[in-house]
């Protein structure tokens, strides 16, 4: 009796449940690395990171384009990061926002989140166009990927961008969650991070959830609610306002 | 019950792409135009109205609720199938953009700030 070939059969033909076992396991062992820096880098970044890390060695053992999931072991986990599961589950999170909370961020909120995507998508559209993906798709994809690490696949998906680009955006955005997470603490002078004014700007500027809590955290953790509440809605607003207004804007400034 | 709650959910995720999608038709793209903003507007719209009304139960939110606490896993899995050997190759690009679109966010707190008008503490 070969167990291998019979424990790897049943895996695969349980893909989807396998996926949620290994990504369980890989969680897990992110966050416990999170821990260890005493939460200064949030654990989904890790975790991100670390599946993008996975997604290079499916990729380099077998040549295929789909990542891990180019391992017919791994498949299952193509269908839980797919395009149905990843947009149901980013719409899910909508749940947690209230609509009264919204109104008591006020204008400030508001200026301060299409501020934010702007300036993101913009920084993102100019670096891609100058750094050899000069087509609109591409640039839109990149730059609302600099928005956030959600935004910039759901965005490429809806136009259609190639994987690569969508891999390109992922990383863009994984970056400025990180970098947030790093810099918040040592820049928090500068920009005057201390009242929850500053906190609502701040995540309605940032806008990576992740990146905003792990960042307030580590300057005054009283702070960090105010910075959520704006930064909830960044994804969202990204989601919409990128392969929309944004993209025909592109596209109408690119001819 | 918490299929209620899932029921809900998938409603407006099918409403949002589908108005996404004729969205993309009228303005002449082919695409899926926000579909996703409008399928989270729809819930925020409707769970909100669910939970002051009553029709949406502890059970059913904790179906939605279910959903938003796989979101990061679910993130994790995606970029685990992203073609990231192609991505290297673009790789300065992605840090690149990252950090500067932070700095650019960072350099825009005080200018809000300061247009917002709140810096009361500082006269006393």
């Amino acid at each position: 009796m070969d167990i291998l070939a019979i424990i790897s059969k049943v895996f695969i033909k349980n893909g989807l449940v396998f996926s949620f076992m290994l990504i369980g396991i890989i969680t897990f062992i992110t966050y416990k690395i999170s821990a260890m820096t005493k939460g200064k880098v949030h654990g989904s970044a890790i975790a991100i990171f670390t599946g993008l890390v996975l997604a290079y060695i499916g990729g380099i053992t077998t040549g295929g384009s789909k990542g891990i999931a180019s391992i017919p072991l791994f498949a299952g986990v193509g269908m839980m990061g797919g395009g149905m599961f990843r947009d149901f589950a980013i719409v899910s999170t909508a749940f947690g926002a209230d609509l009264r909370e919204i109104k008591k961020c006020g204008m400030v909120g508001v200026v301060s989140l299409l501020l934010g995507i702007l300036s993101s998508f913009i920084v993102g559209c100019i670096m891609a166009y100058f750094m050899g993906y000069p087509d609109v798709v591409s640039m839109v994809t990149i730059g609302a990927g600099v928005c956030t690490f959600v935004v910039g696949p759901v965005t490429g998906a809806a136009l259609g961008a190639s994987s690569d680009v969508i891999a390109i955006s992922i990383a863009a955005g994984v970056v400025k969650s990180v970098a947030v997470m790093i810099l918040t603490p040592f820049v928090k002078d500068f920009v005057g991070l201390d009242n929850p004014k500053s906190a609502m700007i701040f995540g309605g500027l940032m806008g990576t959830s992740s990146g905003t809590a792990a960042g307030l955290a580590a300057v005054d953790p009283k702070l960090v609610p105010y910075g959520a509440m704006t930064a909830t809605f960044y994804t969202g607003i990204g989601c919409l306002l990128c392969p929309s207004i944004l993209y025909l804007a592109v596209k109408t400034i690119m001819g | 019950m918490a299929i209620y709650g899932v029921a809900l959910l998938a409603a407006c995720y099918l409403v949002g792409l589908v108005i996404g999608d004729m969205l993309g038709v009228v303005v002449g793209v082919k695409a899926n135009v926000g579909g996703v903003g409008f399928a989270m507007l729809f819930l925020i719209l409707l769970s909100n109205h669910g939970i002051d009304h009553g029709w949406l139960d502890k059970k059913a939110q904790s179906g939605i609720a279910f959903w938003s606490a796989m979101y990061i896993p679910i993130v994790v899995a995606m970029s685990s199938i992203q073609n990231v050997v192609a991505a290297l190759k673009g790789g300065p690009l992605a840090i690149g953009a990252g950090l500067v679109g932070v700095t650019v966010a960072f350099a825009f707190i005080p200018i809000i700030a300061k247009f917002s008008g709140d810096k009361k503490e500082e006269v006393a």
